[in-house]
């Protein structure tokens, strides 16, 4: 400033104010440029650059659709993603319409039923689904041992298989990303619909469901963009058929090393999830993924808006129609408790599968056998006494932790630079630090090992702390920014008239008052880097390994009882933390 | 209009002893209540009194535990909502966010399987009863918090109802605003001749509005009665203190030989009208603030020392410090000698101008 040079008393007092609180973001914005921006960038780059001149060139792209193989991949990849999408939005709207009606305090315990699978590691997942769906596994052995089937059902290896680990492992994601705006909707508004002469099926259709619909849009969004890079369920659960875009990455970055066209399939994944995310903000709102009501783009999308009411009319009135005879035919105990009836099914899907995997731990066998002949702890002992699983658990443990303690640092500080900062930038700086949930994670993966290669971090713990912030910290920045929404800033002020400065109303004041989303978010980070794979799978190499990429190599070679005695210790660690993040998250 | 007994031959609404408790809460005790058709009924009452409640069970969104309700004589008790022909403007408006405010009004039409051109002809009619007929098309976020009132109650008259119920439908507005569409209210009511029933807990509004008031303490019913009675003959100390300002002097009853009765309190004996007391009987007497005379002209006497003076515009307030630490208000018109503070003053009030209450 040219005024300061002019009155002294100014110059000796610096400025600070002209930045603002914004300072505080800088840390975590400068690590999102170098370790997520400019690696997906430069891997954008890459396929569009001639692998030995450097030349511009789309000959990469026009790869895909030359030969049929790749495209059919694209095209089985979003049949995939489709299909999981519309069936987890399907399956998920009745049990978040159900949760979203409980009384608060039943909710958060019910919801645990939801997160707990949310949590669970896809490859925790995915290995108890091979052994319900399996030619010996579960629900073939009941079927033949009760005599309802004659030979076994080929549940595995096909689309079924696939879709039936898709859907699970999204579900519980559609759920959680759609609740927020169902419990937002003000209860009043279906009663007001009732009283003003509005049956029941009525008032769900013309009141209760055009104001969900931006969550469930948001759900089926979310669903969809991560859907398009998974690689765990349709390699463990699918054929050859089933193979999807991310494992095709994956194979041309470890297998050939062609980072051109590995750059040129990632680059059509984003583009598919950057494309979704634009209808959806055309649409609804990108405000409405954070649960808050959105600003009424849909409502002022003449024609899209009296098509939509002019269906939801028609299905109002059949299924107006359809309930009072369902009601007439079942009774009103029945029906009245359809819905509850559905959500505790939904919960079992959700929860029992992954639980088989318990069993199966504690086998005598060396066969993945259910129900298993006898019980023991081998296999619990095959993994601890195994240098290569315990080192493996310990580099999981260490790399979560640091990863824990960087995310919730810079996270937090920028959670609370937004949250004091009036900045014109605030959306966009906002949407920074959520973009590394919306880019598919084989796509930052793959970047960063690009870049690592070049800094000399491939297979280090520094570049696993690294890769596994850049996934964290939307989920630190997301569970502290929800603590200071409710933080009230009067108190700052009130220390700072008693004499604080800053740092010291920060300390004193701030931080003992959000200690619980620090917590909350330190414990989501560690989940997070707990059970990551996509990165892992690139960057720790050969003996630096960790706990998911031991699994995930072990699951492609062969599958073997240790590897239930180390899903049960996944499965109890993640899930410890939850519940006390969860209960942390609570309590304030 | 009051409604009169004799023209009232089958009550609009008949309150038969519902009941409503959660668990071993009770919200609402049995409860008898006759609504006369066109009359204007207030459910006034602190907060956890159980208007509301009296409210959602009559509007059905709330089950009774026990009890009927009656509407035009037939039992309605276990009626679902959307059946019942009852109108409810909600307390935060509970306006269809996704919908304009001709979409909002047409709603209750459309249910009831009305024409469009019907549905559009009532919701131009509402919306010039409510003078928004230029405000169609906004949605109701669009609007500010007087218009969504508005907005409220057109879709509430507009399909008709025989009882509209009203739960503390101006409590989201200030002041101003408040009293102007307390006074289109009255303007509907008379225009439309409904049964209304109107839940507040402000007791200025109920005495404005009211034809009569139903007073409501602890999940019950305190009394019941036409505004002027609950003020200027309150049965009990709580509606004494709860409708305007009291002066509460508690005691006992002292009949002396001849019948003479006094009212024994910490801060004196005072004179009271004896007829069906008991000796010893523990009772309230109730002085209005306007019933108090400065100087000793009444039969009924006290001094203290004047604590604060208040003035508030029509009216200047005292608050006089009497013998026992307790205060008493007074009330001074414009152009009487006010007396300064700290000055020792006598007060005096006629016996049949206090009521005597159940404490």
């Amino acid at each position: 400033m040219t005024a300061t040079a002019v009155t002294p008393a100014r110059a000796a007092r610096p400025n600070r104010f002209r930045f603002g609180p914004l300072w505080l973001a800088v840390p975590g914005i400068a690590f999102l440029l170098i370790f997520f921006l400019v690696p997906v960038a430069r891997l954008m780059g890459l396929s569009l650059e001639d692998a030995d001149t450097g030349a511009m060139t789309a000959s990469h792209y026009g790869r895909i659709f030359e030969t049929d193989v790749y495209f059919r991949v694209l095209l089985i990849t979003f049949r995939i993603a489709g299909l999981t999408t519309l069936f987890s939005l399907v399956l998920g709207y009745p049990l978040a319409y159900w949760l979203s009606r409980l009384p608060d305090r039943t909710r958060g315990t019910m919801i645990l039923l939801v997160m707990v699978p949310f949590w669970t590691s896809y490859l925790v997942k995915s290995f108890a689904w091979v052994i319900v769906l399996g030619r010996t596994g579960v629900i073939n052995q009941i079927g033949l041992g009760s005599g309802l089937l004659s030979q076994p059902l080929e549940l595995l290896h096909n689309e079924l298989g696939v879709m039936i680990g898709m859907v699970h492992a999204m579900v519980p994601l559609a759920i959680l990303t759609m609740l927020p705006v169902m419990t937002g909707i003000d209860r009043r508004l279906t009663q007001a619909s009732g009283t003003l002469g509005a049956t029941p099926a009525k008032g769900f259709w013309l009141v209760y469901f055009p104001l969900s619909l931006p969550g469930a849009a948001a759900a089926g969004l979310l669903t969809f963009i991560s859907s398009l890079g998974f690689f765990i369920v349709p390699a463990l659960l699918g054929g050859r058929q089933q193979t999807m875009l991310a494992q095709l990455i994956i194979v041309q970055v470890q297998e050939i090393l062609n980072w051109a066209f590995a750059g040129a399939l990632a680059a059509m994944m984003l583009a598919a999830a950057l494309i979704t995310c634009w209808v959806y903000d055309r649409v609804f709102g990108l405000s409405s993924l954070s649960g808050e009501p959105s600003d009424g783009k849909a409502g002022k999308t003449g024609f899209l808006r009296a098509l939509g009411l002019a269906i939801l009319d028609r299905v109002a009135s059949i299924s107006s129609a359809v309930a009072s005879g369902s009601h007439a035919l079942l009774g009103p105990a029945v029906s009245s408790r359809m819905l509850g009836i559905y959500s505790l099914m939904m919960f079992a899907f959700l929860m029992l599968p992954t639980l088989v995997v318990l069993p199966i731990a504690f086998t005598s066998s060396q066969f993945l056998e259910f129900p298993p002949p006898g019980y023991g702890l081998e296999w619990f002992r095959t993994y601890f006494t195994s240098d290569l699983w315990v080192a493996a658990t310990i580099r999981s443990f260490g790399v979560a932790f640091a990863t824990a303690i960087v995310a919730t640092v810079i996270g937090g500080s920028a959670a609370l630079a937004l949250a004091r900062s009036r900045s014109r930038w605030r959306g966009i700086i906002f949407a920074f630090f959520l973009a590394p949930m919306i880019v598919p994670r084989i796509v930052i993966a793959v970047g960063l090992f690009y870049l690592f290669a070049q800094m000399g971090l491939v297979a280090t713990d520094l570049g696993l702390v690294i890769g596994h912030t850049v996934l964290a910290l939307p989920f630190a920045f997301v569970a502290i920014a929800a603590v200071l929404k409710s933080y009230d800033w009067r108190l700052d002020q009130a220390a700072a008239t008693l004499g604080a400065n800053r740092v010291q109303a920060l300390r004193f004041v701030t931080v003992p008052l959000i200690k619980s989303g620090l917590t909350a978010a330190f414990l989501f980070a560690f989940i997070t880097s707990f059970d990551e794979l996509t990165v892992a799978i690139f960057v720790s190499g050969g003996v630096k390994t960790t706990l998911p990429k031991q699994m995930w190599d072990d699951m492609i070679l062969q599958l073997n009882p240790t590897l239930a005695a180390v899903s049960v210790v996944v499965f109890i660690v993640v899930t410890t933390l939850l519940l006390a993040a969860e209960k942390l998250r609570r309590s304030t | 209009m009051l409604a009169k007994p004799e023209q009232a031959t089958r009550p609009k609404l008949l309150v038969d002893g519902l009941a409503k408790s959660y668990g071993a809460t009770v919200a609402l005790k049995p409860t008898h209540v006759a609504v006369q058709p066109g009359e204007f009924l207030t459910l006034l009452g602190p907060s956890g009194s159980g208007k509301t409640t009296l409210l959602q069970m009559i509007s059905g969104l709330v089950l009774p535990t026990e009890g009927r309700l009656f509407v035009d004589g037939s039992n309605e008790t276990d009626t679902p909502v959307h059946k019942r022909d009852i109108g409810l403007v909600f307390q935060h408006y509970a306006l269809f966010p996704h919908l304009t405010v001709a979409e909002n009004i047409g709603f209750p039409l459309k249910m009831r399987g009305k024409s469009r051109a019907e549905v559009d002809r009532q919701v131009k009619g509402a919306l010039d009863m409510v003078q928004l007929g230029h405000l169609a098309g906004r949605f109701p976020r669009e609007l500010s918090g007087g218009q969504q009132q508005r907005v409220a109650l057109a879709r509430c008259f507009v399909y008709q109802p025989s009882i509209i119920l009203m739960d503390e439908p101006l409590g989201a507005l200030d002041k101003k605003l408040r009293e102007h569409m307390q006074f289109e209210i009255k303007r509907l009511h008379r225009q439309t001749g409904a049964t209304i029933i109107y839940v507040t807990h402000d007791q200025e509004e109920a005495l404005a509005l009211s034809d009569r008031i139903c007073l409501m303490n602890h999940a019950m019913v305190e009394q019941i009665g036409p505004p002027q009675e609950i003020y200027s003959r309150p049965r009990t100390a709580f509606a004494a203190d709860f409708i305007g300002i009291s002066n509460i002097f508690r005691g006992r009853v002292e009949i002396g030989s001849g019948g003479v009765a006094h009212l024994s309190t910490e801060s004196g004996r005072y004179r009271i009208d004896g007829t069906g007391l008991s000796n010893n009987a523990e009772m309230a007497l109730v002085v209005r603030p306007e019933h108090l005379e400065l100087g000793s002209t009444g039969a009924n006497e006290i001094s203290g020392r004047v604590a604060e003076v208040v003035y508030a515009g029509s009216e200047t307030r005292l608050l006089v410090d009497i013998t026992a630490g307790e205060l008493v208000t007074v009330r001074v018109l414009p152009g009487k000698p006010l007396p300064s503070i700290g000055e020792t003053i006598r007060l005096s009030w006629a016996p049949e101008a206090a009521v005597l209450v159940t404490p």
